[in-house]
Formats: structure tokens, sequence, C-alpha cells
């Protein structure tokens, strides 16, 4: 087998990683070195490799037309077998194997570069932390499942590689597993909310999995480009009606809406999407950033993989939309105003960063609902690359804030440098540095909320690019990209495409209007909450101690050349990010976007990307013509969006304490509802929750032993009476026949004698015997109903006949016993 | 009765119990090793055989030519079969013989007795007896699995209750007498019914070699190819109804198929660990196996009528026992009920089974023939893998719980906590097997699951969407367990004791764990075996 073909190559891309995993778990464990050396170079070949092929695959530029074909190859193509999992003589059977369209291709060249960059970051973040090797074992879990469902060839692996995910997510948010609610900010602990996220996103993943499971019965394969390569299987989807003519819709439209259930719960649109903040309590803004850039674009890459599937039947030409379209547009454009309404009022660092992450993916989903294959999965790319960009940023100022806490609670001074250093981060890590104050009793910053300083509160920092220049820098990069600041950022490029997709599809179809209007008013508050964010953060006067000597290192204090590696390792992916931040939307500029079109042209990007991964479909839709209305929108909307963040909190500075501008604007009870995140935690927690839970805290006691145990018992009870009257049949007549009996059966045997002396065997006896006989006439019943009465007449005998040889057989042996 | 292959397997342990008895009472080492040393025999023996059937190297076996024509219409091919007299008054004859669906059964069971017998080491009281049992325990299993003769199966089939029912009695927990007495009644009550619908179908039929039946009951036939007779006279139908009845409630009992269930909670959790291993391990699947051996391949247009209310009632056992686990305290009790929840997902594959099977062999035209055709043949395998996997995740689980309630002498829920800090290694098992338990693709569980649902969707899709609340709450009470165990503040109460696993545990957990991500992760090298039976079954 020619493994460097790059046929098979993608079956060695996601293998790396989970050696590393195996390696860390079972043997290197013990070992800080070992494990970072194992986990960063399976992640350095993994993604040497995965460039190698990328370099390949892009050089083909009609890759994946149908003619052309793909890399890849299926298991059986390996083992010469039947491939995964054979049934009956092959309808149906499930094979599983790797491929390389354009899709793949591209995301083989973001994902393995933002991993990489995670790994190196950890390796500053998390240098002092307890538990760094099971962190680092559980990353690269999370890495090989991603690249395996980025790989995969069909659905089933795909879905393989969905699950694991969800499990190292489940995993990473309860990596402090053992700290108690009391002991967060917010009183959720760690292990509440890896709970949450994973039974959240299980829900979806139950329904979809009806998706998989009814798209195998129909096609019999679940292969993707057997599926969408097929133009007769997608007709017959398309038209055929589901199964008990569910809600009117076709087949497609069945499968494609348990699907995009499946992504509303893995990239948390509303109304499942309460586990993502909550999932920020990994114990990074890594994990954070996993959970935000990586797992749930995963939610996206499958909608964007199933496209073909979801729109069978819809005509995008025409303003025709299928029923799972619909669904994502009305779902995803709801949920993009919805979170960034909630994230405008949030203080939390990394929660602004979630409920915007939360936001952007509705901005994807929703465009794909209106027929904007190539919008969206450009926006995917980009916002994976910025809002990578973003959290690690964030991680970065609360890794500085913290130490700047420290700093100014004079530790430095206190302990000796190491000592210091490892405490802090022992402090900073585990415990958030919450509760120093009571332990040594120092005195009380001016701080907002009471007795536990809060480093991502954002309304405790301020001024940090004095201390952290290349942090907020590229955290400014990213936080234009984010708002799409015109032009210059990646962001702009994506979210134009977006708008211009639903600005065409409105004057056919009111969806279109619809998603343009959400989005619209999306994307304003997206710039005032950045706007907001960037400046709480970095511009003003710092608002706390901690601030003002928020770095992530002192060589002044005597921090040393350590400190300063571990900075390295964290700016240094900052910096490759943002560069990506900026120059990732220039390989997707609409080729008829005045000037700079022409000018990539001539810089040699010849085939746009969404030119480019239009071959991995079947009929790609079309690419609606450029049109300048949606690009002065676009600009409008930064515009107005900045010049309202400057308005708000940029003239007067925001003094600590102060209630926040919106609050002013809109109003205390209308601000607090979008705080409380329109209390639907709450919702969910009483109307679901809680009823779930009482409801199975009950159930065995009421059903098990109350109905079921309960019945028999009661006609035990009955038949137990005529019981004694046999017994007593028995002990007269055939007195002292038993009372050998058990001294034969032995040692063992003579331990069961306490239990045979009441009425226990039969009761239990007639009980059973009882629930036989109704049970039997329950099947007759079924069975054949014209048989009744006389089964009713033969099974009373039988009954009869049983119940009085096991009364006197079984007072044989007991009887005589006592 | 020569000695051939299988009839040594079967009887293998049944000597081991015996040399373990005669074994000196003051050797309680010996007896261990000993009765571990015949388990890993068996495991051999039952390894070969899986292999020589994969390769298909396995004799057809000694079947005189009048019993090879009689059953040529079989639905099951057997291999390594072995006829000889044993009771000619009744019909009866020692048959035995194996297909894909019992070689892996075997395999199963012949894996976790040993374990189990690992586990029991740390049984200090009658080892002889203890160690015996488990022996005698297996015999009585593999004799079903490989039993072709319906006296001999009914004979095995008692043989596998006597010595659970003395495991939990004398071995098990503070109500192991209530549990064991339970058991075994509702077994026997079940039992009861079964052998005097055997002795119906020996008269009925003249026979009581199961190929032979399989190839002429369903068709109305007795052994000399005449229309069945009832002596007395009656009605064919409703003896025939009865039958149904009989082994429906008898294996119903035994799976257990809810509303039957209520003794398993009981046993499992009074049962000692290695006894619930090999209760929810092996013991559950008999039940299944009788289904799929007998019950719908016999009475096929019964099963079909039926199959709805089977439908109903294994999304019932998936919901009710995902429910009801979740609101235990009691660890064991949880897993216990877990089986109720996961065998819940074999029924449903049965189900689709019956609901087929008939079709199928009357030559009914479906609509949409070709996806019925892969739909139930997925089922159907999923059912018979599910057995494989809830054995692996099942004994595991119950491994665990064992290990930990042995250190710590408390299965409450509510007594732990934050575990994870001082039992690291056994927190990384508990989450495995835990996963492989909740299903998770990649390992064993998913992929057994899969197939069923599936395979179920297009013939119950109802009943299928409704399972899937059950496979939600499979979640909820998995996740509660480990929540529970490992996560949250440590309890100090537990620190300075000495919670983690032993090494003997591992060495017992270790080959199920690397079992179950085989499985999961290339699930062909037993569904191959399995397919095989299931396709000639479906005649595909």
């Amino acid at each position: 087998m020619d493994w460097l073909n790059a046929n098979f190559l993608p079956w060695l891309i996601p293998l790396p990683p989970f050696i590393a995993f195996a390696v860390i778990i079972l043997l290197a464990g013990r070992s800080r070195v070992a494990t970072q050396i194992i986990a960063l170079g399976a992640m350095a070949i993994t993604w040497f490799l995965s460039f190698a092929l990328v370099l390949r695959a892009f050089a083909i530029s009609d890759l994946g037309k149908y003619s052309r074909g793909i890399f890849g190859s299926s298991l059986s193509d390996i083992l010469g077998s039947n491939g995964w999992l054979v049934n009956g003589t092959g309808n149906g059977a499930l094979n599983i194997g790797v491929a390389v369209d354009p899709l793949t291709a591209v995301m083989l060249f973001m994902v393995p570069l933002v991993m990489m960059m995670i790994f190196i970051y950890t390796l500053g973040y998390m240098a002092n932390a307890e538990r760094h090797t099971r962190f680092f074992a559980y990353l690269s879990l999370f890495a090989g499942a991603m690249l395996t469902l980025v790989v995969a060839d069909n659905l089933l692996l795909l879905f393989i590689g969905w699950e694991v995910m969800g499990l190292c997510s489940y995993l990473l948010i309860g990596f402090w597993y053992d700290r108690s609610p009391e002991q967060e900010v917010d009183r959720v602990a760690p292990y509440q909310a890896a709970m949450k996220a994973f039974m959240t996103t299980r829900i979806a993943d139950v329904i979809m999995l009806i998706g998989i499971a009814y798209l195998w019965a129909t096609t019999g394969t679940l292969n993707f480009r057997e599926i969408f390569f097929n133009e007769a299987t997608l007709q017959s989807l398309a038209t055929t009606p589901a199964l008990g003519g569910f809600l009117g819709l076709s087949a497609a439209g069945l499968i494609g809406i348990c699907i995009v259930i499946g992504t509303v719960g893995k990239s948390a649109q509303f109304p499942l999407h309460v586990w993502l903040p909550d999932a920020m309590k990994g114990p990074t803004p890594v994990s954070a950033m996993i959970h935000a850039a990586a797992m749930v674009s995963a939610g996206v890459y499958l909608i964007i993989r199933m496209f073909p599937v979801l729109s069978a039947g819809a005509n995008i030409e025409e303003g025709l939309l299928s029923a799972p379209m619909v669904f994502m547009a009305v779902v995803g454009g709801f949920t993009a105003i919805f979170s960034a309404s909630i994230a405008v009022a949030q203080n939390d660092i990394k929660k602004v960063l979630a409920y915007s992450t939360v936001s952007q993916l509705g901005f994807m989903v929703a465009v794909l609902g209106v027929g904007g294959f190539a919008p969206a999965f450009f926006h995917l790319i980009t916002h994976a690359f910025f809002k990578a960009l973003l959290f690690l940023g964030s991680g970065s100022v609360i890794h500085g804030m913290e130490h700047g806490h420290h700093v100014a609670h004079g530790h430095h001074e206190a302990h000796g440098h190491d000592a210091a250093h490892a405490k802090h981060s022992h402090e900073a890590h585990t415990e958030h540095g919450h509760e120093t104050h009571a332990e040594h009793g120092h005195e009380t910053h001016s701080q907002a909320h009471g007795e536990m300083f809060d480093p991502q509160d954002m309304r405790n920092m301020g001024g940090l690019i004095r201390t952290m220049p290349v942090t907020a820098v590229t955290f400014i990069i990213g936080g234009l990209a984010l708002a799409g600041a015109p032009l210059i950022t990646a962001g702009f490029w994506s979210k134009d495409e977006i708008l211009l997709e639903a600005w065409h599809l409105m004057g056919k179809n009111p969806i279109g209007l619809l998603v343009l209007v959400l989005l619209s008013l999306a994307a304003v508050l997206t710039t005032l909450y950045t706007f907001r964010q960037i400046w709480l953060t970095f511009f003003g006067e710092p608002r706390t101690e901690a601030a003002r000597n928020a770095q992530h290192y002192n060589p002044a204090r005597g921090d040393g050349r350590h400190e300063a590696f571990n900075s390295a390792t964290m700016t240094i992916p900052l910096i490759v990010l943002a560069f990506f931040a900026i120059f990732a939307g220039f390989v997707g500029v609409n080729p008829s976007f005045p000037i700079i079109g022409p000018l990539l042209k001539s810089f040699g990007v010849e085939k746009p990307l969404i030119l480019y991964i239009k071959n991995a479909l079947l009929e790609p839709p079309p690419l609606p013509d450029f049109n300048i209305l949606p690009v002065l929108l676009s600009f409008a909307i930064f515009g107005f969006g900045v010049y309202a963040g400057y308005v708000l909190y940029a003239r007067r500075p925001y003094a600590l304490g102060q209630p926040d501008p919106v609050e002013g604007l809109i109003g205390a009870d209308a601000y607090r509802v979008l705080v409380n995140k329109y209390y639907i935690d709450e919702f969910y927690e009483r109307a679901f929750v809680k009823p779930m839970q009482r409801i199975a805290e009950g159930y065995s006691r009421v059903v098990d032993r109350g109905i079921i145990d309960g019945i028999l018992h009661l006609i035990a009870t009955a038949a137990g009476y005529i019981g004694d009257v046999f017994k007593e049949f028995n002990r007269v007549v055939i007195d002292g026949v038993g009372d050998g009996i058990p001294e034969a059966i032995g040692d063992a045997a003579r331990s069961l004698r306490p239990v045979q002396t009441g009425r226990v065997q039969q009761y239990l006896l007639f009980t059973l015997l009882a629930a036989l006989i109704v049970g039997a006439n329950l099947i007759v019943l079924a069975v054949a109903p014209n048989l009744v009465v006389p089964a009713l007449i033969v099974q009373g005998g039988v009954a009869v006949v049983l119940v009085l040889f096991f009364s006197t057989g079984g007072a044989q042996a007991t009887g005589s016993g006592d | 009765m020569t000695l051939d292959f299988l009839t040594l397997l079967t009887f293998l342990p049944m000597i081991g119990a015996g040399v373990v008895m005669l074994l000196p009472r003051s050797q309680k080492n010996l007896a261990r090793l000993v009765a571990l040393a015949f388990s890993v025999v068996v495991l051999g023996m039952a390894i070969a055989l899986f292999a020589a059937y994969a390769n298909g190297t396995c004799p057809e076996g000694n079947v005189p030519q009048e019993m090879r024509t009689a059953a040529a219409n079989a639905p099951f091919t057997f291999v390594c079969q072995h006829v000889a007299e044993f009771f000619p008054l009744l019909n009866s004859k020692w048959h035995v013989g194996v297909d894909g669906l019992s070689v892996s059964l075997i395999l199963l069971a012949a894996i976790l007795t040993p374990l189990a017998i690992l586990i029991s080491f740390e049984v200090t009281d009658h080892v002889h007896e203890h160690m015996a049992l488990f022996l005698f325990l297996e015999m009585g299993v593999i004799g079903l699995f490989v039993a072709l003769d319906l006296i001999i199966f009914f004979i095995f089939w008692e043989i596998g209750l006597v010595p659970m029912y003395f495991l939990i009695n004398y071995w098990g927990g503070k109500d192991r007498q209530y549990a064991s007495f339970k058991f075994f009644l509702y077994t026997m009550a079940g039992s009861l019914g079964l052998l005097l619908s055997l002795q119906l179908i020996g008269i009925m039929a003249g026979t009581m070699d199961i190929p032979t039946l399989l190839a002429t009951f369903p068709r109305g036939l007795n052994a000399q190819g005449q229309p069945l007779t009832f002596p007395f006279g009656a009605d064919l139908g409703l003896v025939k109804a009865l039958i149904f009845v009989a082994f429906f409630i008898a294996f119903a009992i035994k799976v257990p198929i809810f509303p039957f269930h209520t003794w398993l909670p009981d046993a499992h959790t009074e049962a000692p660990t290695a006894g619930s291993m090999l209760l929810a391990g092996i013991l559950l699947k008999l039940g299944a196996y009788g289904f799929l051996r007998l019950v719908v391949p016999m009475f096929p247009a019964e099963a079909q009528a039926f199959a709805p209310f089977l439908a109903a009632l294994a999304v019932g056992g998936v919901i009710f026992g995902a429910l009801a686990a979740w609101g235990m305290n009691d660890f064991k009790r949880l897993v216990a009920y877990s089986s109720v929840n996961h065998m819940g997902f074999v029924v449903l594959g049965i189900a689709a089974f019956s609901a087929v099977y008939n079709g199928l062999l009357t030559g009914a035209q479906f609509e949409n023939a070709e996806i019925v055709q892969r739909s139930v043949t997925m089922a159907t395998n999923g059912a018979i893998l599910q057995m494989f996997t809830h054995g692996l995740s099942s004994a595991g689980m119950f491994l665990l719980v064992g290990a930990l309630y042995h250190k710590a002498h408390t299965r409450d829920l509510r007594e732990f906590g934050g575990l994870y800090a001082l039992a690291p290694v056994y927190g990384g098992l508990l989450i495995f097997t835990s996963m492989a338990s909740l299903g998770l693709p990649g390992l064993a569980g998913f992929v057994s699951e899969f197939q069923v649902i599936a395979g179920s969707w297009w013939i119950f899709p109802f009943w299928v969407a409704v399972a899937m609340i059950g496979l939600f709450l499979t979640g909820a009470y998995i996740l509660k367990g480990i929540r529970a165990v490992l996560y949250g503040p440590t309890n100090e109460h537990w620190r300075g004791h000495a919670l983690e696993i032993e090494f003997r545990e591992v060495v017992a957990l270790s080959p199920l764990v690397v079992l179950m991500l085989i499985t999961g992760l290339y699930p062909n090298w037993i569904v191959e075996i399995i397919n095989q039976t299931v396709t000639r079954l479906l005649g595909s």
C-alpha cells in the first residue's frame, strides 16, 4: 500500500493525534515534557501531511468535478474485504472511507493550522497548570476526531468523529471536575456545564441519528458521493413523501430537517444554544476556542456537506426553497440576532465571544438556507481564523489579568520566584484566583461585584493596550474582522457574500428579505459589541490594579526566561492567526468586485474559493451576480455600529460601578432580560429538566415496585390463603416426607432454609402464575383473537393444575423445614 | 455418546467444576487457579471454534441422512454437528451443532467466564463451591447454545438457572434471599410453560430435533412430512397459539422484556459482582437467543401478528429502563436497569425481524422489497450484535461497580463524589466503559444500536422515533453515574481510603476494553459471521 499516495494519505491525517492520545494516556502521562513532545509532535506530523495533501489538491483546479473525481479510498480498498459493516449479500452494507474533495481540502488547510496554533498556545497557557498532561491528551483526541470528521467520505464516519468530539467537549468542559458551584462566579460548576453540553447536544444527536437511519434505509448507502452525485437518488428523495406523510414533507425534507437539527445542537443554534456559553467553563480559552471555533464549525460543515440533500427539490434560481432550507434560514437568522443581542450585555470577555460565535454560526446557517453554499463555507473558514484569534487573545488577556492581580497583591514580593509563579498558576487556573482575598487577607480593591475578583470581567479591565500591546493589536485585528471592517479584513468579504446572497433571493422569496433584515441588524449589533469589548478591555484608563499590572510576565520584577518562553508561545499563535484574519478573505473575493477583483486576479488568484468549492456539488447553486447595493449596506452597517459604539463607550469613559451605557439606552428591565439571556436557562430548568428528573426518581417506585410488583403481590396475597389451605392439608397428610430433603442438599443449600419459611415463595409463585395468565391472554388476543374464549378455558385449567401442584410441592419443601 | 468437539466443549467446564470440588478444602488459591485454568482452556476452544467457523473449516458432522433430509429446509445451517442416542422414548437425541449465531454467543460466554472467575478471587467464603458454580453455569450456557434438540435445550435452560440461584442466594447482598427467590420463581414459572409446550410439540411433530422442526413445523408438517395433528382433536391453531404464548413468556422473562423485568434489578443488585457480570453478560442473552432460534422461526405467523406489540414493549423497555436507571441512587441498581434499556434494542431488532420474517418465508410481495430486505437484515444483525456488545459493556460496568463497592462498602451514589482525583485509573476506565455502554460511536455499543435503529426505522418508524427518547435518557443516567462517582468536589470521607482499581481487576477488565474498542472500530470481524447466518435465515 502506497500510503503517501494522495488517495491513501487522508487515512494518516487523523492518526497521529489519536496515537498521541493513547500514548499519553497509557504511558507518558507522568512526564510533562514527554507529553508535550508527543502531543505537539503528532500535531506537527498531521499538519505536515495535510499541508502536503492540500498543496496537491489545490493544484487541481477542477478537483471533485464528476469526471475528474477526488482523492480517496475506502476501507475495503485497504483490507480487500467486505468493508466496515456487511449487510446481507451487500444490499445496504456500509463501508467507511476517506475522500478529499474541494471542501475537505480547504478544511484540511484551516483545521490543522488552527489546531497547531492551539497546541502551541496551550504550551504556554497551561504551562503550570495541574493535569497538564491529561489536557494535552484530550486535546489530541479532539484533534483526531475533528480531522476524522473532515476526511470522512460518508455520514457514518463523520458521525463517529462528531460524537467523539462531543465526548472530548464533555471532558474538557468538565476538566476542573472537582470544583463546586460555590467556587464559581456564576454558580455553575464545570461538571454541570459539561453535562449540560453533552445532554443538550444529545437531544439533537438522537434526532440526527433518525435522519441518518432514514437516509440509509431509502438509499442503502451513507457515502456522500454515491448520494450527492446520483441525480436519480436525489430526485426520488425529493419527490417521495416522508414515511407516514409526516407534516407533508418529502423524504429529503424529513431527513434534511433531522440533520439540520443535529447542527442546531452542535453549532448551538436556538433553541439548543444554551450549552455553549456555559462551555466556557473549560479551563482556558483554548478549550473555549475548541468549542467555539472548531467543534461548532463541525456543525456548519455538516450542513454544507449535506447541502445536496437539504436542497433536494429546491430551485434557488427561481426562489423555490426546500423545507430544510426554510428551517435553516429561520433558525439561523433568528439565532444570529438573538444571540448578538445577548452578547451586547455580557461582561465576561469569553461569554461575549461565546454568544458572538453562536450569532456568527447563525449567519452561516441562515445563508445556507437561502442557497448560499459558497458564502456559508467561506464564512466558516474566515470565522474560524478570527474567532480562534479572539478566543486565544481573550485567554491572553485573562492570563495577563490574573498575573496583574497577583502582582498587585504583592505575591511576587512575598514568595520566592518559582514558588510564586507555580502558586500563581495553580490558583489562577484551578481557582481563577477568586479566593485569594479570603485566603491571604489582602485589602479589597475597588471591584464591581463583591468578594470575588473576576479576571474575565471586562469591567475590571481597561487600558490593556499599554501593557499587552501584541495581544491588543492582534485582538483588535480579530475584532475588526468579526465586525466586518470593510475591504481590509477577512470577515468583510465573507459577510459581504452572505448579504449578497440574501439580497439576491429577496425579490423572489420573502425568506430572502427576512434573512437580509435579520442578518443586517445582527451585523450592526456585532459591530457594537465588538467595539464595546475592545474599548472596555484595551482603551481608556485601567479600572483596577490588576488591569494596571496586566501582562504575562515582567522582567523588571525578576521573571525569567521561562516566563518569556511561555509568553512567546502564547503570542506567536496570535500573530499567525491575525495574519489569516486579514488575508484569508482575499481568496474568496467575488471576481466581479470592482478594482479588487481584477487586482487579485492579476496577482494570480485565478480561481477564488467560492468557485473552487463548487465542484463539491453535482449542481452547484449559481453565484449571484455582483451588486453594489449589499456592499454599500455592509459599509453602512459597519459605520453605524462603530458610531454607536463610539457614542456609547468611547466618548465618555466607562467607570467601574457605573451602569452599562446600553442599559441607559434601553432601560434597566430590558437590559436585565439581556443579561439573563432571556431567562431561557431558567425556563428549561423548570419546564423540562426538573419534571423529567422527578419522573425518573418516581418511576421505579411507582411503576415497577408499585404497579407491576404491586398488582402481582395483591393477587398473590389472595392466592396465598388458598396456598395455606393446601399447606395445612400437606402438613397433615404428607408430614415428615420432606424432613430429610434439606439435609441432603448439602452445605450451600442449607443456607436456603431461613428463606423457605413463610409465605414469601407462595406469594411470588402465585404472583407469577397470575401474571403469566394475564400476559398469555393479552398475547392470544393479539395473535389469534378468535381463540380467546377456548384459550381462557384451557389456561384456566392449566393454572388450576399448577396451583395444586406447586402449593403442595412448595409446602413439602418448606413446611417440614420449620 | 461418543466424544466430539462440541460435546467436549460443553462438558469440559463441568469436569472442571468436579475437579475443583475434589480439591482439598484448605487449598483456596488452588481452587481459584484451577477454575480459572479450566475456563481459559474453554476460552481457547471457543476461539478455535470461532476461527474455524469464520474460515469455513468446520465439518458438517455425523448427521444421519434421514435427519439431513428432514432438515433440508431449515432456515439455519449448522456445522460441527454431532448426533447420538439420548432418550429414544421421548424421540430425543443428543444433537449439537453451531452456526454464526451460536458461535458468537459461545465466544461471549467463554470470554466472560474466566473474567468473572478472576473477579471472584475476592470471594473467601466457600471458594470451592463458588468456583464450581461458575464452571457449572458456563456448561449450562454453552450447552444451551449448542443444543439442537428441544429436550437437551430445556435441560441446559434449567441448568443455567440453578447455579445463578445459588450464587445470588449464598454470596449475594443483604436482600439476597428475596432476590434469588424472585429470580428463581420468575424463571421457573416461564420454564413450566416451556416444558409443557416442548412436550406438545414433541407429540404433534414426532421429533424433538430442532433443525427438523424448524424445517417442517412452520409449514404445518410433522417430521414425516405429514400434516400436524393433535391427538385429542384439539384445535391446532389454538395449540400453536398456546405454545407460542408459553415460549414467548419463558423467553420474555429471561431477556427480560418489559413488563416482565422486575426480577432483574433485584437479582442483579444482590448478586455478587461476578454473578452480575454473567447474569447481565450471558444469561439475559439466553432469552433473546430463544426468540431468534425458536420462537420466530417456528411460529412465524404468530410472531408477525405479535410484532407491533413486541416493538412497543421493546421501546417500553428502552424508555422505562433508562428512566428507572436515571432515578436510582444505588450504583449497581442503576447499572442493572441499564440492561433493561439496552436489551430493549435487542428486542426491537427481534420485533423488526418478526414483522418481516413470515412474509419472506411465504414469499409475500413487499412494497419497496429492496428496502425491506436490507432493513430487516440490518435490524437482525444488530439485535445479535447488541447481545454481544451489551455482554461486553454490562459485564464491564458491573465489574467496575463491584470494584468500587468492594473497597468502599457502599454503592450509594450520594456518598461518593470527586473520586477521580483519588482513583484516576479507575476513573478513566469507568468513563471509557460508561461511554461504551452509552453507545458512543467508535465503541462497540454504537454499531449495534445503529444497526437496530437504522434497520427497524422502515418497519416501525413510530416506535423507533419514540425509542430515541430512551436513547437520550441513556445519556442522562450514564452521566449521572460518572458525575456522582467521579466529578464534583472530592468527598473528604474517602481521602486515605485505597479506592484505586486493583491490578487483578484491570486484568479482568482489559479484554473487555479491547473488545469494545475493536468491535467499535471494525465490527466486521464478528458481524461477518453473524451476517452469514442472518442472510441465510432471511433468504436473501
